[in-house]
């Protein structure tokens, strides 16, 4: 298996990062927009958001459409800088893209004038990794994620499952201790899904990066996750309540929905997500 | 994808079944002008006549003298389309992510575009001179705002998911420019080649119509010159060909650099 990504990384392991600091951890985080349009009201995605995301934990956020996911999403990355509130990573202030992070977006983010294998690649040679090392790295893991053969295609020439595959390559070459994962599996099948969602956790097992998967899905969140949390309906928004998933792993994200545990904890966590639901919906229509 | 690869294969089908159409419809067109000129329908003194028009490119052919004007005109349309182009794609890049700039040159730009600029070729000619070096100029105005506009709004439709995904994977200014914007100009760029072309050929004609001493648009000019409308039919249907063929090398060209994009069922033509 590659190691040597983290070699090239600008930073990496910072030695005065904290040991045992969380790998993120968000606080009073508020974002506002102002529209384009004049007298316009400006627009508070979020307001007040504290969130903490351990180390090698994986952590779910779930809510009503609108909620703000991919904002706060986006401010984890270093995308986005809040309007009010801190953001530190592994103990340290985050100024501009988060270096440790790693970003699984929701639609495709694959180059679309790079082939699979190019995609893969891309990472490694941004962060100035000699062509030959780089290609020597992509390679072993377009193969681990199942694409070994369709390394010379380009993405429109891939489904959507194999697209997210490749993305999913692209970002864990570089092997982020963070994880940023937006509804990435939103646009494919079932069963497509389950597949992806399995190698997701097994990777995860293997590497132990700190996941934050926001999903609409509580059931994905519930198979996947260490721990769920809601954000409230939007706009202001903020993470409402939470709750440790006890289930044992490793898990099966298929065979774990039949579980009595499984049903338990989500008819618990379903009665929060549904009055966030509720007053989003009263939102919509007023 | 194997409908999709059917679809590819049915769009890649379709000229080889259309062609003989074509030629059929354009054997059609000569025999109606033909017919209309002999019977005088049509006055052959203003329309022409199809056999005085071909043997007149063949004579041009066989005595050589068309070479030199052909040349000289290729040469003002090739240069005027690449100099335009190049600037074109690099003004668009550098203005599309200079917003200060944009904003400020924004009015001049739309003045400037909205402008006829064939018009300003006798002010190119007395600036330039009577050679090439004007209708070069002539022909990069038309060019290069073809292509700018073109480039000018790609950037800034660039995908921002591209965007920031470039940025995650550790891509700084440079990197963005030309890993992620560079080749999505090329996309845009070649969409306005195909009209960018053509208008290079205006350029050069016109220019040259306007005022030379070589190329087709000064043969055609004077042919006028003595009311012989068969050569300048001639020159025209020379002007026709050698545009055609230009538009197919774009086109060549275009499916080499553009190979990771989907090919669509009409764009295959």
């Amino acid at each position: 298996m590659p190691h040597s990504a983290s070699a090239v990384r600008p930073v990496d392991t910072p030695p005065h990062a904290r040991v045992g600091a969380p790998a993120l951890q968000l606080e009073h985080v508020t974002c506002s927009f102002i529209p384009r349009t004049a007298g316009a009201q400006r627009y508070t995605a979020i307001e007040g958001a504290t969130l903490t995301l351990r180390d090698g934990e994986f952590v779910a956020l779930v809510g009503p459409t609108g909620c703000g996911k991919s904002t706060l999403l986006n401010v984890a990355a270093g995308l986005l800088a809040p309007t009010v509130g801190s953001v530190r990573v592994f103990g340290e202030a985050l100024s501009g893209v988060n270096r440790h992070a790693g970003y699984l977006f929701q639609p495709d983010s694959l180059f679309p004038w790079r082939n699979a294998l190019d995609n893969v690649a891309t990472g490694l040679e941004f962060r100035g990794m000699p062509r030959v090392a780089a290609y020597d790295l992509a390679r072993p893991w377009l193969s681990r994620v199942g694409l070994g053969a369709h390394a010379q295609k380009y993405p429109h020439e891939l489904s959507g499952g194999m697209r997210k595959r490749v993305a999913l390559a692209q970002t864990w070459v570089l092997e982020p201790r963070i994880l940023l994962m937006d509804e990435p599996f939103s646009a494919l099948d079932v069963q497509t899904r389950q597949l992806m969602e399995n190698e997701l956790l097994a990777m995860w097992a293997e590497r132990r990066a700190s996941v934050l998967f926001v999903t609409h899905d509580l059931e994905e969140a519930i198979a996947l996750a260490d721990r769920v949390i809601i954000l409230a309906a939007g706009p202001r928004s903020r993470p409402v309540s939470e709750l440790a998933i006890d289930l044992p792993r490793p898990r099966d994200v298929a065979e774990i929905r039949l579980d009595a545990r499984f049903v338990a904890l989500h008819a618990q966590i379903w009665q929060t997500l549904k009055q966030q639901v509720m007053v989003a919906h009263a939102r919509a229509e007023g | 994808m194997p409908e999709l690869k059917a679809e590819a294969e049915l769009a890649a089908d379709h000229p080889r079944a259309m062609w003989p159409w074509h030629l059929a419809l354009l054997g059609a067109l000569f025999l109606a002008w033909y017919g209309l000129t002999r019977a005088e329908v049509l006055s052959p003194f203003f329309f022409g006549e199809p056999l005085l028009v071909v043997q007149r490119l063949i004579d041009w052919f066989v005595s050589g003298k068309i070479f030199e004007h052909l040349a000289v005109t290729l040469f003002e349309t090739l240069a005027a389309f690449a100099i335009g182009t190049a600037a074109g794609l690099v003004v668009g890049l550098w203005l599309a992510l200079t917003p200060f700039a944009s904003r400020l040159l924004e009015p001049y730009i739309i003045a400037v575009n909205s402008m006829p600029r064939v018009i300003l070729a006798p002010i190119f000619a007395v600036w330039f001179g009577l050679g090439m070096k004007s209708k070069i100029v002539l022909g990069f105005t038309l060019v290069f705002f073809i292509v700018f506009f073109s480039v000018y709004h790609g950037v800034k439709e660039v995908s921002t998911v591209l965007l920031d995904n470039a940025r995650m994977l550790g891509a700084g200014r440079r990197q963005l420019l030309r890993h992620v914007y560079l080749p999505s100009a090329t996309a845009w760029v070649f969409s306005s080649l195909h009209a960018s072309v053509g208008m290079a050929f205006v350029g050069a004609v016109v220019g040259e119509y306007l005022g030379s001493t070589h190329g087709v648009g000064y043969l055609i000019l004077q042919a006028e010159g003595v009311f012989d409308i068969n050569s300048v039919l001639a020159g025209v249907l020379i002007l026709t060909i050698c545009a055609i063929a230009l538009d197919r090398m774009v086109t060549v060209v275009e499916r080499r650099l553009l190979r990771w994009r989907p090919r669509l069922a009409g764009q295959d033509h």
